[in-house]
């Protein structure tokens, strides 16, 4: 079933009757992702885009069986949003939304050290099964379902990454972006682990980027992987000419007191066994040498 | 965003941190006034800039009576301040905050901050104050202590394992301070929503009690929305005009030293072509993230900002749609070079949502446009219209 999401996902949108929430749920139901509700408070009653809105997730859930949840509210309102899924037992929660609040997000983080939900996000494209189930704003029509699994913290490198995979025909069983923000719900290691025991999923493409620790800590875990379950795995680290300091873009891209630099990640997932692309222009190339040369 | 040093300790001041007295100015009556008014010497002189390293550039005086301080004040204000953290062009110094001055017997460092491995708000404590942390942590990290505050807040073991972090004498007022201070920190860090607050060097006086001698915050830009306070902090002549007309028009700009500016959505994907003008033996001018959903209109202004940079010699396009459509790009790419002619040559890639429109708008269009089917020809084709510029 790939990860995380698959056919019988059912869906619910947080955020539904906005103008996000309305033009990326349009697009996941032509799509096909089996899309069951949407939650706005005070339109509960009501339906649109053809679905049954409800005031609150609880509502939701209890009416529709919906087993994950995607968020498209504003900044200010998503770390209550994600609060609210979790409080109703959404297993799976993706928030998209951009520049939530880093102590928002740390309380939310520390609530989840003891929930059963999983949050991918915030900041993030959300995550595909290709051919199954898209949840968030990733166009759909460049993936293809295949057995290369997929993690990027970046958005539209993700996209690359994926168009060259299809382009060289290598199909993806899933794709996920943890999103670009200093506390992610999942992390980088958590989808490298997922990856490496779906039986659907061959082969592994990282997609990293200057800023924190992450990249290291999947290149641990992988070099301390017996030979016999590793899978092939290929990797890009963006950013190695970013300067020192300097905040690019998101909160996760940046490079502070020796901490983080491209270059350190792309030493420790190259001893790791990880086959490293140094272009951009090369990820499906080098996810093709590493299946080639084996786990 | 990030804050001044008397702003700094104005905030910490209001969660009842120790800090020296002090006075910030803006002119040399107002120096006077200040001097007069904290009456006692020494004191000290110091150049408000948004950088560290200010005592090494000559920002900082520590002056024994009147006439020392007005020199120092007309010597300081005004000056171009090169520390080691400005860069070589250096930044002027427009405030002076004058502080008394204080008796140190040791210097320790302090800071908080939100650790992304523990998910924990954390203080970095040292005993090596005054220094660069940064060399500390990289040859002693043994001298480097480290207390996660855990979810339910901050309390009175976390203050005596501060004490003990700093080797206070246990008993004495100064260990007494660090329970007052670590509280106090803590609520001054998650109550003004700040992403760094760094006391270096925090001090232990003559008289035996903790004091903060110098103080960096930066605040979490997120969370401004709900400071509003602290927002009108913001010193606008400290950051680049540039980049601050980028941030006006929903862009995110930031100036580099190469000549191939460049323009992208999303910033992994901004990085990664700066990443491969490199490898193709160029420098990149710019970070430049358009952004998710860029309008014509925003695209003009991104071309704009990037052809006011003297340095250009070529531009590199490269949107990979999603929210974004690729014909929107176009004809924001096609009506601004129509208004600004670019006389250096453009290099487009688009791909994702609907790109072929947008390069057969590009086709069809009389400007000296270079289209590129993918990130690798893109990157080629700049590097060799470029070539011997």
């Amino acid at each position: 079933m790939a990860i995380l999401v698959d056919k019988n996902t059912r869906v619910l949108c947080q955020g539904l009757t906005g103008q996000q929430g309305t033009f990326h749920t349009e697009q996941a139901i032509a799509y096909g992702t089996n899309m069951v509700a949407g939650v706005t408070p005070k339109k509960g009653g009501t339906t649109h885009l053809g679905l049954p809105v409800f005031n609150t997730v609880a509502e939701a859930v209890a009416a529709t069986g919906a087993n994950a949840s995607v968020i498209y509210v504003p900044p200010p309102f998503a770390a209550g949003a994600i609060r609210e899924a979790m409080d109703a037992g959404v297993p799976l929660i993706v928030c998209i939304t951009e520049g939530i609040p880093v102590l928002d997000m740390l309380a939310v983080k520390q609530r989840l050290e003891t929930s059963s939900s999983r949050l991918i996000g915030p900041n993030c494209p959300g995550v595909i099964t290709p051919g199954a189930c898209k949840i968030g704003i990733m166009p759909g029509e460049i993936h293809l379902p295949g057995r290369i699994g997929l993690v990027s913290r970046s958005g539209t490198l993700t996209y690359e990454a994926v168009a060259q995979l299809t382009a060289a025909g290598m199909g993806q069983s899933s794709c996920v972006g943890i999103g670009g923000d200093p506390l992610p719900g999942t992390s980088f290691l958590d989808c490298l682990r997922l990856f490496m025991e779906d039986d659907d999923t061959d082969g592994i493409l990282l997609i990293g980027e200057v800023g924190g620790t992450a990249e290291e800590e999947a290149a641990e875990y992988f070099a301390s992987l017996p030979a016999a379950q590793r899978k092939p795995l290929a990797g890009f680290i963006a950013g190695r000419t970013a300067p020192p300091g300097r905040r690019m873009g998101h909160a996760g891209a940046i490079v502070s007191g020796g901490t983080g630099a491209a270059a350190d990640k792309i030493a420790a997932l190259a001893s790791a066994g990880v086959r490293m692309a140094e272009s951009p222009a090369r990820l499906a190339e080098a996810m093709a040498e590493a299946m080639q040369a084996g786990a | 965003m990030n804050l001044h040093e008397y702003q700094a300790k104005e905030i910490l001041r209001r969660f009842a941190v120790p800090v020296p007295r002090g006075i910030p100015v803006y002119s040399q009556d107002e120096a006077r006034a200040a001097v007069r008014q904290l009456a006692a010497f020494p004191q000290a002189v110091k150049a408000q800039i948004h950088a560290g390293g200010r005592g090494k550039g000559g920002g900082v005086a520590v002056v024994r009576s009147e006439r020392e301080a007005l020199e120092a004040a007309e010597r300081i204000l005004g000056m171009n301040l090169v520390t080691p953290q400005t860069g070589p062009e250096g930044k002027q110094v427009r405030r002076l905050y004058i502080e008394e001055g204080v008796a140190i017997e040791r210097e320790f460092y302090l800071s908080l901050l939100v650790d992304r491995a523990t998910a924990r708000i954390t203080f970095i404590a040292s005993q090596q104050g005054g220094m660069n942390i940064e060399e500390v942590a990289a040859e002693h990290p043994e001298a480097i202590a480290r207390l996660p505050i855990p979810a339910d807040g901050v309390s009175k073991s976390h203050g005596q394992q501060l004490a003990e972090a700093l080797g206070v004498e246990p008993g004495s007022a100064a260990a007494a301070d660090c329970i007052s201070l670590a509280e106090n920190l803590f609520r001054a860090f998650t109550e003004s929503d700040l992403s760094l607050l760094e006391i270096n060097p925090l001090g232990l006086l003559a008289n035996g009690r903790l004091c903060c001698l110098d103080a960096k915050i930066s605040l979490d830009d997120n969370a401004l929305f709900r400071q509003p306070d602290l927002r009108e902090l913001r010193d606008t002549s400290e950051e680049n005009p540039t980049e601050m007309e980028a941030a006006a028009h929903g862009l995110n700009y930031i100036q580099l030293d190469g000549t191939i500016g460049c323009m992208v959505n999303g910033a992994g994907l901004a990085m990664a072509t700066m990443d491969i003008i490199h490898l193709h033996g160029r420098s990149p001018a710019n970070f430049l993230d358009v952004g998710g959903g860029a309008s014509g209109e925003r695209v003009a202004h991104a071309f704009r900002i990037l052809l006011s940079d003297a340095n250009i010699q070529g531009i590199l396009v490269n949107v990979f749609g999603g929210i974004t459509r690729g014909d929107d790009i176009a004809r924001g790419i096609t009506a601004a070079a129509q208004e600004v002619k670019p006389q250096v040559p453009l290099v487009v890639r688009l791909a994702g949502t609907n790109a072929a429109e947008g390069m057969n708008i590009l086709d069809a269009s009389d400007l000296a446009i270079t289209t590129a089917a993918d990130l690798e020809e893109a990157a080629q084709k700049i590097a060799a219209l470029t070539a011997g510029a």
